[in-house]
């Protein structure tokens, strides 16, 4: 009787650490552990219920390896979602950049040059998406709308049919793939078959810490939860809300030209269907991973764990058998209605409490 | 008289000057690439009726789905300060019900035709009731809320088809998709008269019109006045709704089929657009239905423009781009302040000028 009383007792005091735990998160750190924890949980669902391919590592690598500029483009739309605004045309930056560089090489470009290329393209976009929303103080929306829709229409002036990179360099590059030791598995036919990601994978996670760091510790990433949270208080806080503003546009973009090349480094074919939709992917991975629309609230970690709970949804939809085409985007649709009233019923209970 | 006149050349159109500025400017473009542009033919349809033809009919005819959906779209961002991207979506859903009940239908009259279009209605304020709940109730901005069907709307619609495309032909279909016998112009122009009738009549008879603007401007102000501020943009969504369900209609009608891919594919962004263009604030507040519906008009006029330039219907979005560009630039209240000095500064001049020649 005693016993079963002392493990009430601790019980209801681990109850009481985590909910003391739970209130010392900020709201950008609650959303993204509660983010990370439903990724954990769907995964470990999918190993125990459909085994298969999510037993592997390489599931997760493939993953990985097919979501990496996804990742880059979110990363970079996150600060402009903390920065309380939009940017809808990182898809099509993207796609652009991957046909530019696919004719640049093809066209006896080098290596080099088309990196270049690619980074000038994403900048370019940034430099006037921010200077026309920052200092011409047009809506962000309609401005990136623009930019979207010269980017896609700029795509199919370079060419309509779908392009394929002849380049050995890029060829070297497309193939390399980075053999992480100890997380193979022995294939039906005995052979062993190595984890494997490719170099994209490892630009996208640079670009990740390289954000977060910027996020987190830098004066500039604080600034951009400054100006998100409320723009008259970090004007009157002495920050200089227009070049901060014209930033996080020009590092939204520069990160779109860095997910083009990635894109191009995947594929090797520049299409004008690239990269379609990705705009709304990368508001969803924010979303998910906790960033608020509204601004000053976010994280780059939730962002990421945000993509990789869209991508789980995904495999876990095909795994399971639903082969009609219509499932995917049903399912993702409905997993984004869940995580959106979640959030909204979270931080508005959050903000009760506090009230009171 | 002249008072008004004078002010009304001072005051200038308000929100409607760019819009008004941008039709001249395509009207003289137009004029000057190719006087015989805007020149109205009459000629006989297949099925030998007088109909009217030539670019500005098609312009007109071409942007009532546009314009329809602009009007809904402009209540919503009057009311909530955001967009509902999912209006495309929508469209195709409402188009696919449309489709289901006509085809399970034995014979096409004219009653399953309305009662098809009703059932169209109904699913497509569901869904704007649904975007509404979330935008309302649960508080989420409107770009997000409507994120989940943009997400997953086409994909909904290709699931009432049964994963094909397909195809309805019947005279009433056809009729209400491009010209009704005897009357020489198009169908959905008609239909885009008809709706601005009844959003005129809804705000003359009803105060919808002050108390969307009022809950735009200041929701707890408007609330605290005794405006339920939840119902207006759970409303507005609903009405919304209405017009998606006409425009996919229109949109199936006109091709007798439907496919929910390409279904007023990328309206919701160019609907947005005709809301901006029309000078209304997308962050909410006051707004004027007449400047979205000539928004949407210029961005058709644009896009026929282009098209008559034998520039392919992929590459146009380029272009359109740098149009729409230089027009919010133009808008754009920086720019407007430093014009509005500049002139002060002309005027001024021109008064010493005066002074001094007296």
């Amino acid at each position: 009787m005693e016993k079963t009383k002392k493990i009430y007792n601790k019980f209801q005091s681990i109850l009481l650490s985590v909910s003391q735990w739970i209130g010392s998160l900020t709201d950008t750190q609650l959303l993204m552990t509660i983010t990370i924890f439903i990724f954990f949980a769907m995964y470990l669902v999918a190993m125990a219920t459909l085994g298969g391919g999510f037993l592997h590592a390489q599931q997760v690598f493939d993953m990985l390896n097919d979501n990496a500029s996804l990742i880059i483009v979110s990363c970079g739309l996150t600060i402009v979602m903390i920065g309380g605004g939009i940017d809808i045309s990182v898809g099509a930056v993207t796609s652009l950049v991957v046909m530019s560089c696919v004719l640049y090489l093809n066209n006896g470009g080098s290596l080099v040059g088309s990196i270049l290329l690619a980074l000038g393209i994403g900048l370019a976009f940034g430099l006037v998406h921010g200077f026309l929303i920052s200092y011409l103080e047009i809506q962000p929306f309609i401005v990136t709308l623009a930019g979207m829709f010269f980017a896609r229409g700029m795509t199919t002036i370079l060419s309509v049919n779908p392009q394929k990179a002849a380049h050995e360099g890029l060829a070297k590059l497309r193939d390399t793939k980075i053999v992480i030791p100890w997380l193979g598995y022995v294939a039906k036919n005995g052979n062993l078959v190595p984890a494997r990601v490719e170099i994209g994978v490892v630009v996208a996670l640079l670009c990740l810490i390289v954000v977060f760091i910027l996020l987190r510790y830098l004066r500039l990433g604080r600034n951009f939860y400054a100006m998100g949270g409320n723009q008259q208080s970090a004007l009157m806080l002495g920050i200089n809300v227009k070049r901060t503003r014209f930033l996080s546009y020009l590092i939204s973009g520069l990160l779109s030209g860095i997910s083009g090349y990635v894109f191009m480094m995947h594929t090797g074919a520049g299409n004008a269907t690239n990269a379609a939709g990705m705009e709304m992917n990368a508001i969803a991975s924010s979303i998910i991973g906790g960033t608020l629309l509204t601004g000053g609230v976010g994280n780059v970690a939730g962002t990421f764990f945000g993509t990789m709970t869209l991508t789980t949804i995904k495999k876990i939809v095909v795994a399971s058998g639903l082969n009609d085409p219509w499932w995917q985007s049903i399912t993702t649709g409905g997993m984004l209605c869940f995580f959106i009233l979640l959030q909204s019923v979270v931080l508005g209970k959050r903000a009760k409490k506090k009230a009171l | 008289m002249k008072k008004n006149t004078k002010s009304f050349f001072q005051g200038g159109l308000g929100q409607l000057t760019i819009p008004l500025i941008a039709i001249a400017l395509l009207v003289l473009f137009n004029l000057i690439r190719d006087p015989g542009f805007f020149e109205i033919g009459i000629t006989h349809n297949n099925d030998g009726n007088i109909v009217l033809a030539g670019n500005l009919i098609s312009i007109i005819n071409g942007a009532s789905e546009l314009a329809i959906l602009a009007m809904g779209m402009t209540l919503v961002t009057a009311a909530c300060g955001g967009q509902d991207i999912s209006v495309g979506a929508a469209a195709a859903i409402a188009g696919s019900t449309f489709v289901k009940i006509l085809k399970s239908a034995p014979e096409i009259n004219g009653g399953i035709v309305v009662l098809a279009f009703l059932c169209a209605c109904i699913v497509a304020m569901l869904f704007g009731a649904f975007n509404g709940t979330l935008v309302a109730v649960f508080k989420i901005q409107p770009m997000i809320a409507t994120l989940i069907l943009y997400t997953c709307g086409r994909s909904i619609a290709y699931w009432i088809n049964g994963g094909a495309t397909p195809t309805i032909s019947s005279p009433i279909i056809s009729a209400l998709g491009s010209f009704i016998p005897g009357i020489p112009v198009p169908t959905p122009v008609l239909i885009v008269v008809c709706v601005t009738i009844l959003f005129k009549l809804l705000f003359h008879f009803t105060s919808l019109e002050i108390f969307t603007q009022s809950v735009g401007i200041n929701q707890s102000a408007a609330r605290l006045n005794g405006i339920n501020a939840t119902f207006i943009k759970l409303l507005s969504f609903i009405i919304l709704g209405v017009c998606v369900a006409i425009a996919g209609s229109i949109g199936v009608s006109r091709l007798g089929l439907i496919n929910h891919e390409t279904l007023l594919i990328d309206v919701e962004m160019d609907t947005i657009l005709a809301v901006a263009i029309g000078g209304n604030s997308l962050g909410g507040g006051k707004f004027k239905i007449s400047g979205s519906i000539i928004g949407a008009y210029v961005i058709q006029m644009l896009t026929t423009t282009l098209y008559a330039m034998k520039v392919s219907s992929t590459d146009v979005k380029a272009y359109k781009a740098i149009v729409i560009v230089l027009l919010v630039v133009i808008g754009s209240p920086v720019i407007k302040a430093k014009f509005g000095k500049l002139m002060e500064k002309v005027r001024g001049r021109m008064q010493e000028s005066a002074a001094k020649g007296a």
